[in-house]
């Protein structure tokens, strides 16, 4: 035997050998004694393989360079760490260290779920008008009239659409 | 609604006198979601915790669902009170340990939970007893497009509800059953069941106590991915998979009244015997002797009624609730005592087993 498995946690030599199924995917895993211990592992019923493929994943790389999510100033070194982001923001700075996670701890790598269609269309709403108000700006300022008032008017509608959906919300 | 009402009035759980479910004791499920632009609560500053904190309890405690609940920053809350709420399945362990900057709300029925700064600024939680996944989705569904109007998720098109871990990615959604598989474990197949489970991508958990520790061979199966899958879809799955196992145990069950009767009614027995005359009782034997008799019940050894009372002192059995019962700290040999006593109490109003039914 040439090269002895290394622990995928700690890189001591592994001595636990796991191989597992989750959504007719092979996964293995191998394992020191202590880490197959701190996991739960040798408690079948305790332990989450999606938890430790993340872990596991995450550790061979070497301590490179090292970047920042510039919204909240998380690094790669602290998501390998704790396993867990800093804040939403850090989903796109990281998109590309995650991306290949995704698909051995998750049946896919795209949302086919739930989504919030209220704070979209209002974020949306707020988006147009955001845009409507600097088009007016513009227009005004290169005295466009007549741009400028079906600018006017297109706001005028916006907004009373948002005032209908928020009234029509108090009244349920 | 103060804390201490809500200690004393019943609970989904603890007062499920309409519950004829004979495996399934629990169904639960939980959403994990967050602020759009805002540091997960892991990351957050306090200060920053605390407004987060101050703006989701606010905007979850004006839900009508919630009216006349509770909602209260969990650092206001005794070690005993947050034990209690754990024996309950109102919140996490987690949760009671966070230092400061976190939340509760619960609702006056105690079927509907926000936790607020756990691991994620929400986790939206639903549960009922029984087998009951149709109306738990469609109550939390609910719950969470009604936030929704207030708050400002933290939403991605492509890889959908955002989260601290991305082990919750997606969906966010963690259904899980709470299951009663005593059949399973005294006929010894309960270690292949896991395994089938976590073959099939899903979590088996003894759910009173850590890890395999199932005293009351109650365990908790979940889900466990959450991206790549619609909520009716991760739903569907896991109910296939609960019903499979909900006819494994009652399989299990025939399968011991045919091939050896008097050892399972020796068992039934005796657990009967103990909780009607023991003197000291840990939560663990408790667990085990109550999860006889409520077998017992399903087998028609004792009377249906009794089920509701099983139920209720599988949670009052835990050391939290058998200390707020006594009104102070007890040691553990001191609660082995009171535990004792409770049960004794509350098994003398029992009439006696009845085998006639179940033998065949
Ligand atoms: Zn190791
Ligand atoms: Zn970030």
């Amino acid at each position: 035997m040439a090269n002895p498995l290394k622990c995928d946690l700690c890189a001591k030599p592994a001595t636990v050998h796991l191989t597992q199924i989750v959504n007719s995917k092979i996964h293995k895993v191998d394992l020191c004694e202590a880490c197959a211990q701190a996991k739960g592992v040798t408690d079948p019923s305790g332990f989450s393989l999606a938890d430790l493929l993340l872990k596991a994943s995450l550790n061979p790389e070497p301590a490179g360079v090292d970047t920042q999510c510039e919204s909240c100033g998380f690094t790669q070194q602290d998501f390998k760490k704790t396993g867990r982001f800093g804040c939403p923001a850090c989903y796109n700075h990281f998109g590309a260290l995650l991306e290949p996670m995704l698909d051995s701890m998750h049946k896919g790598s795209t949302h086919t779920g739930k989504v919030p269609q209220r704070a979209l269309a209002r974020k949306s709403l707020y988006e147009r008008l955001t845009q409507l108000e600097t088009e007016l700006d513009q227009a005004i300022k290169a005295e466009r009239y007549e741009d400028a008032a079906r600018f006017r008017d297109e706001i005028s509608q916006v907004r009373s659409t948002s005032d209908r959906k928020a009234g029509a919300k108090h009244e349920d | 609604m103060k804390i201490n009402e809500l200690i004393e009035s019943h609970s989904e759980l603890t007062d499920t006198a309409a519950s004829k479910s004979a495996v399934v004791l629990m169904t639960r499920i939980r959403l994990a979601r967050n602020l759009a632009a805002q540091p997960f609560p892991g990351w957050a500053k306090d200060a920053q915790k605390r407004e987060i904190r101050d703006q989701c309890m606010q905007a979850v405690a004006a839900l009508p669902q919630m009216k006349r609940g509770l909602a209260i920053p969990v650092e206001t809350l005794d070690e005993l009170q947050k034990q209690i709420l754990v024996e309950r399945h109102l919140i996490s362990r987690e949760l009671c340990h966070a230092k400061s900057g976190s939340g509760i709300v619960i609702s006056k029925d105690q079927s509907c939970v926000v936790m607020v700064n756990e691991e994620d600024h929400l986790r939206i939680q639903v549960l009922r007893a029984g087998f009951q996944f149709k109306k738990v989705w469609a109550t939390i569904n609910q719950l969470d497009t009604d936030l929704e109007e207030h708050i400002d998720y933290a939403f991605s098109p492509k890889l959908g509800y955002l989260s601290a871990c991305p082990t919750n990615l997606g969906t966010g959604i963690r259904a899980s059953a709470m299951m009663h598989l005593p059949a399973l474990v005294i006929s010894s197949q309960m270690e292949k069941v896991v395994r089938a489970v976590n073959q099939l991508g899903m979590a088996v958990r003894g759910l009173f106590g850590e890890g395999s520790d199932a005293s009351g061979s109650i365990f908790q199966i979940s889900n466990q991915t959450t991206l790549g899958e619609s909520e009716e879809g991760i739903i569907k799955h896991l109910h296939g998979v609960l019903t499979t196992i909900v006819d494994q145990e009652l399989n299990a069950r025939e399968k011991l009244l045919e091939t050896d009767p008097n050892k399972l009614f020796d068992k039934i027995g005796r657990a009967f015997g103990i909780l009607q005359n023991g003197y000291l009782l840990n939560s663990g034997e408790a667990m085990n002797l109550l999860s006889l008799i409520r077998l017992g019940i399903d087998l028609g050894i004792f009377p249906d009624a009794q089920r509701a009372v099983v139920d209720r002192l599988f949670i009052e059995c835990q050391p939290g609730h058998v200390q707020h019962a006594a009104k102070g700290a007890f040691e553990p040999s001191q609660r082995d005592v009171l535990r004792g006593e409770r049960l004794r109490a509350e098994f003398a109003k029992v009439v006696a087993p009845d085998f006639s039914h179940a033998a065949k």
